[in-house]
This record gives C-alpha cells, sequence and structure tokens, in this order.
C-alpha cells in the first residue's frame, strides 16, 4: 500500500489528506490518499486491496459446483447476480441450459435483488449527503425483499439460489402472494423516495453538476451500468447481448446526458421501476408447474426421491458431490448487466473437475477507476458524493 | 431482440479476422471458436497494433475494453495466456484477443495508450501473475501490500499461501523463481 503521494504543485501549497481506510462514506475499507489546495482537490490516489480475500484463488481449489459460494461474497448486495453469472459461464462451458421456468425465476430473483440493490446504494448515498429519513426508507422495503429471498432460498442474503443447470428449490407455497404485495407496495415507494429527494434543494446542490464524465471518457475507462448510461450511451447487457431470456420482456435502458451525480440518481431510480416491470413480466411466464433444473446426469444432483428408487441416481449423485464433474477443455466469458454494470465471469477449464482459472469482471473495480477523473477540481465535501455515486461495493473491488 | 443480435455476432469473427489480416497478414496466428465466442491468437509484437485497429477501424469500433485477465497453464509452456475482452457498443459486437507468453519472458506491450479502462486491469494482472506491460504508466501491486513477495494467482503458488512464514516477507521469496 503506498504511504505517500507524489504531489502535484509542490508541498509548500498544498496538503495530503488520507481518506479512508476506516471511513463510513467510503462504503467500506477504501482508502483515497488526496491533495488538497484549500478545499479543493488537486489528486486523488485511491488504495486498494484491504479486503482482497483471494476469491480467484480459492475458487481453483474448489469443484464447479463449489465456487457458487464463494461467488456470494464478493459484491454483497448482489450476490444472486454473482451466483447467476458464474452459473452461466459454467453452462456454456457444459453447453448446457436451464429450463424456461428456472430461467424466469432467475430474472425474478436477480430483478428484486437490483432493485435492494439500489435501495442500499440510495439509503447510503443519501446518509452521505446528510439526508437520514431516506435510508430508514430503503431499509424498510429492502427488508421486504430480504423476505423474500428467505422464503425462495432460506437465506436473507448469501443465497446460493441459482446452481449450475438451474435453480436450488422449488418457489415455496405463498410466493406469488408474497411477490405480488411487494409489486403493489413498491412504486408508491418509490414516489416516496422522490419526494423527498428529486426536487429538494439541498440535494440537488449537492447533487447538480458534481462529479461530471463525458461520454468519451466514461468509455475509455471502461465504465459500465449506471455511470455509462446516465453519460448518455445505452449500453445494457440485458438489451445488447441478452442472457436467460431477457429478449422476451419488454422494458426501457434509461439513459440520460447529464452525466453527473443527480443524473445517476435519477437513472437508479428509474431502473428500479423498469425492474418492476420485468419482475411482473416474469412472474405472469412463470408456470406453476415444470422443471427448475436441466435434464443433465452427473452434473445437475438428482431429486431426493430418485435416489432412493434409481441405483444410476445415487451413483451420480455421489459422484458429484465427491469428485465433482469435468467440462470440456476450453474458455468461456460471459457478462451480465449486475446492478453496479457488466459483471463479467471468465471461467477456463482444463478437463479436470476443478476450474484451472476463474475470473470476474468486477464493475466496482473497474468504475472506481474512474474515481479521480470524477473528483479532481471538485470540493472534498463533494469526494463523498462521487464515491456514493459510483456505487462501489469493497468485497466486489478488492474480491 | 434475439435475431438482430445472432445476426451481429456471428459473421463479425469472419470480419475481425479479415480486417487483422489486411492491416497485417501475421496479425492472426490462430482463431479459435467455441461456444459461439471467437478469440483471436495474436502474436506478442503485434499485440498493441492489432489493438489499435480493432478499436480505429470504421467497420471495427471495438470502443470498449470489458475485461483483461491472465490464464497460468503450468507446467505447459508457453505458460501465459492474456485475453483481452473487447466490445463494439455501436456494433454490439465481442471478441476476445489472447497472446501467448512464456514463463521465462512474461512480457506484453500495456494497452493503455489505446484504452485508457486497461490501467488498474494490467496492474491486476502484474499484481496477481508477475506478467510485466511495457509502456504502462503506474505499474503496481494494486491489492496485495507493496512489500509482499511473489504471485499467489500463479498455478506454482500454493492456494495456503506459506503458512510457516509469519508474514510477508524475505522468506517469501521461494514461491518465485
Amino acid at each position: 500500500m503506498t504511504t505517500t503521494v507524489e504531489t502535484a504543485t509542490g508541498a509548500a501549497k498544498t496538503m495530503v489528506l488520507n481518506m479512508g481506510p476506516q471511513h463510513p462514506s467510503t462504503h467500506g475499507v477504501l482508502r483515497i490518499l488526496l491533495e488538497l489546495d484549500g478545499e479543493t482537490v488537486v489528486k486523488a490516489v485511491p488504495d486498494l486491496g484491504y479486503l482482497h480475500t483471494g476469491i480467484e484463488k480459492s475458487c481453483e481449489d474448489k469443484t464447479y459446483s463449489q465456487v457458487i459460494t464463494l461467488t456470494d461474497r464478493m459484491d454483497y448486495l448482489s450476490p444472486l447476480g454473482n451466483n447467476l453469472v458464474y452459473c452461466l459461464a459454467v453452462e456454456k462451458l457444459l453447453g448446457l441450459e436451464a429450463p424456461k421456468r428456472a430461467q424466469y425465476i432467475r430474472i425474478l430473483m436477480v430483478e428484486l435483488q437490483r432493485i435492494s440493490s439500489h435501495l442500499v446504494w440510495l439509503g447510503t448515498h443519501a446518509i452521505d449527503l446528510g439526508a437520514m429519513s431516506v435510508f430508514l426508507y430503503c431499509f424498510r422495503e429492502r427488508e421486504e425483499i430480504l423476505k423474500i429471498f428467505e422464503m425462495f432460498s432460506g437465506q436473507r442474503m448469501m443465497t446460493s439460489y441459482i446452481r449450475i443447470g438451474g435453480i436450488a428449490l422449488e418457489p415455496p407455497a405463498g410466493w406469488r402472494q408474497a411477490v405480488e404485495r411487494f409489486l403493489r407496495m413498491m412504486p408508491s415507494r418509490i414516489d416516496e423516495y422522490e419526494t423527498l429527494l428529486t426536487e429538494n434543494r439541498i440535494w440537488m446542490g449537492r447533487t447538480k453538476g458534481v462529479g461530471y464524465i463525458s461520454a468519451e471518457d466514461a468509455v475509455a475507462l471502461s465504465m459500465t451500468g449506471p455511470t455509462l448510461r446516465a453519460a448518455g450511451i445505452a449500453y445494457d447487457n440485458r438489451k445488447i447481448f441478452p442472457y436467460s431470456s431477457y429478449e422476451e420482456f419488454a422494458f426501457d435502458v434509461p439513459t440520460r446526458t447529464d452525466s453527473d451525480c443527480f443524473g445517476r440518481y435519477m437513472i437508479r431510480v428509474a431502473e428500479m421501476r423498469e425492474s418492476l416491470k420485468i419482475i411482473r413480466q416474469a412472474f405472469d411466464k412463470i408456470s406453476d408447474e415444470g422443471p427448475i433444473k436441466a435434464d443433465a446426469p452427473g452434473i445437475v444432483p438428482p431429486p431426493r426421491e430418485k435416489m432412493k428408487t434409481e441405483m444410476e441416481a445415487l451413483i451420480y449423485h455421489f459422484k458429484i458431490f465427491t469428485e465433482g464433474f469435468s467440462p470440456a477443455p476450453g474458455e468461456t466469458f460471459v457478462t451480465i448487466e449486475s446492478p453496479r454494470g457488466e459483471l463479467g465471469c471468465f471461467v477456463a477449464s482444463d478437463g479436470s473437475p476443478k476450474p484451472l482459472r476463474v475470473h470476474f469482471r468486477a464493475p466496482s473495480y473497474i468504475n472506481l477507476q474512474a474515481l479521480p477523473k470524477l473528483i479532481v477540481g471538485q470540493l472534498i465535501a463533494d469526494v463523498i458524493a462521487c464515491i456514493g455515486t459510483i456505487d462501489i461495493v469493497l468485497g466486489e473491488v478488492d474480491r | 431482440m434475439s435475431e438482430t443480435v445472432s445476426e451481429s455476432t456471428k459473421p463479425s469473427a469472419g470480419v475481425v479476422v479479415e480486417h487483422l489480416r489486411a492491416w497485417n497478414p501475421k496479425a492472426v496466428a490462430e482463431v479459435i471458436e467455441f461456444r459461439g465466442d471467437t478469440t483471436i491468437v495474436v502474436p506478442r509484437e503485434l499485440l498493441r497494433g492489432a489493438a489499435e485497429r480493432c478499436r480505429e477501424d470504421a467497420a471495427l469500433q471495438f470502443n470498449l475494453l470489458s475485461d483483461t485477465t491472465c490464464v497460468d497453464r503450468f507446467p505447459l509452456e508457453p505458460r501465459f495466456e492474456m485475453n483481452y475482452q473487447l466490445v463494439s457498443i455501436p456494433r454490439r459486437d465481442r471478441v476476445c484477443l489472447r497472446v501467448r507468453l512464456a514463463g521465462k519472458d512474461p512480457v506484453v506491450d500495456s494497452l493503455i495508450p489505446v484504452w485508457p479502462g486497461a490501467n488498474w486491469l494490467e496492474r491486476e494482472v502484474f499484481d496477481l501473475f508477475g506478467v510485466r506491460f511495457t509502456g504502462h504508466t503506474d505499474l503496481r501491486r494494486i491489492l496485495l501490500p507493496d512489500d509482499w513477495e511473489g504471485y499467489p494467482l500463479r498455478r506454482d503458488y500454493p492456494v495456503e499461501g506459506y503458512r510457516d512464514v509469519p508474514s510477508t516477507g524475505a522468506l517469501f521469496r521461494k514461491s518465485t523463481p
């Protein structure tokens, strides 16, 4: 980790301030070395790695199915998205496709996850900028989503619900009522947040014109997600490279051209409304009966009943959980649209039951690279707005 | 929606290969098709030129560098494989450029002049694999501490690390040749 920063203007005129790693507004353990001229940022050097846990290395020592539990722990605000991208990459490696019903349930879950992730973002961003009450409202609704997750998977956060070839469990009894209740409640709740913030003078003063980045710079720095869409580029993996049957869903990709903190706020609020549309469609598409796992003996664990009556099923079950399965040698790269941007997963197989390499293209990590571009020339108070606005999760940045 | 995507992704592989060959006949060493993805293996010396071509050519327009990663195939040689995932937002297309690097000399041109976003991606590969990028403006470790010895994502580095060593330091040298 760097301890000093080479000052741009000479030490006599400026001072170096160490922000983080233990600072509530850095949303985790991010450290930034700021060179200040008065209150204006002259130079910023992010310093990361405080939460590096070597997930990619650990993946190489696990079977393909065991890796799923590790993916949950990267972007802990969107574990289902991480499960999904990894499973899609392994399924592509195997040439396997999940049944339609499982794909729709995956979409339902991932879109709920997007709303819950944006809610955490909105709540924490608002609290950073001094709006305390929004945080409480956002977490009230997030709680409802976490209850739905608990219903489906037994877990509130580290769900590991999406598995290779399908999903872990049949949707529970009563899931329709729970999701229906949420879908009825949520639109008015989003209006509530907007009433509190969108035309609030303090909010506008703190976010409008703050943290501007041009579309060219954003693309050159590989930024994706709401930040790129706020710069006017409608790049959304769900539309451009559809996965998991997203091509069957009708929804819009909101874009803006102001490309400041306020624009990114408006984009994320609009995305929550779009997600509600997708959830409604998925809700209607999910049939009450049908397979939730692909028919792939040796890869997808057999149902419990079959294991008790068929010897092959028992053998497959034993083999999956002792030695795993061995995909053909090759490499795949799959991307999805996570709440933070393009989440990619690269999986390389050498024909053994453990992956040769698993790599995640972490949108937080890559978007964070543009932070100095956003904050140089801004006031120190705006640094906090800018960190919040690119929506980083340090678990994913450091992996 | 699905038709437009399949139309634009499928024949593009040929287009990229064609344009790279037109630029330099040696630019394409190998084309790998796997599960509908195209990977173009480029000789190490021509990587930056090929990348520039991919970005600037009006028929290719790969304006976004989505990802960069390395695969260590130890004990096989050439040991390292660098994969660059390119995206063309206007053309809705993807391609992967690959460079193979020998274990004794893992050095390749940096792509920062082509895509400034390559900066942290290359630093991560340098940090975890020890691949060096010539022309990189700020080649420092990024995830690990500055005084860490060894490159943990290499296949000959044990998953559990070196437990007998109390902290990072001189004794970690045994992990690197």
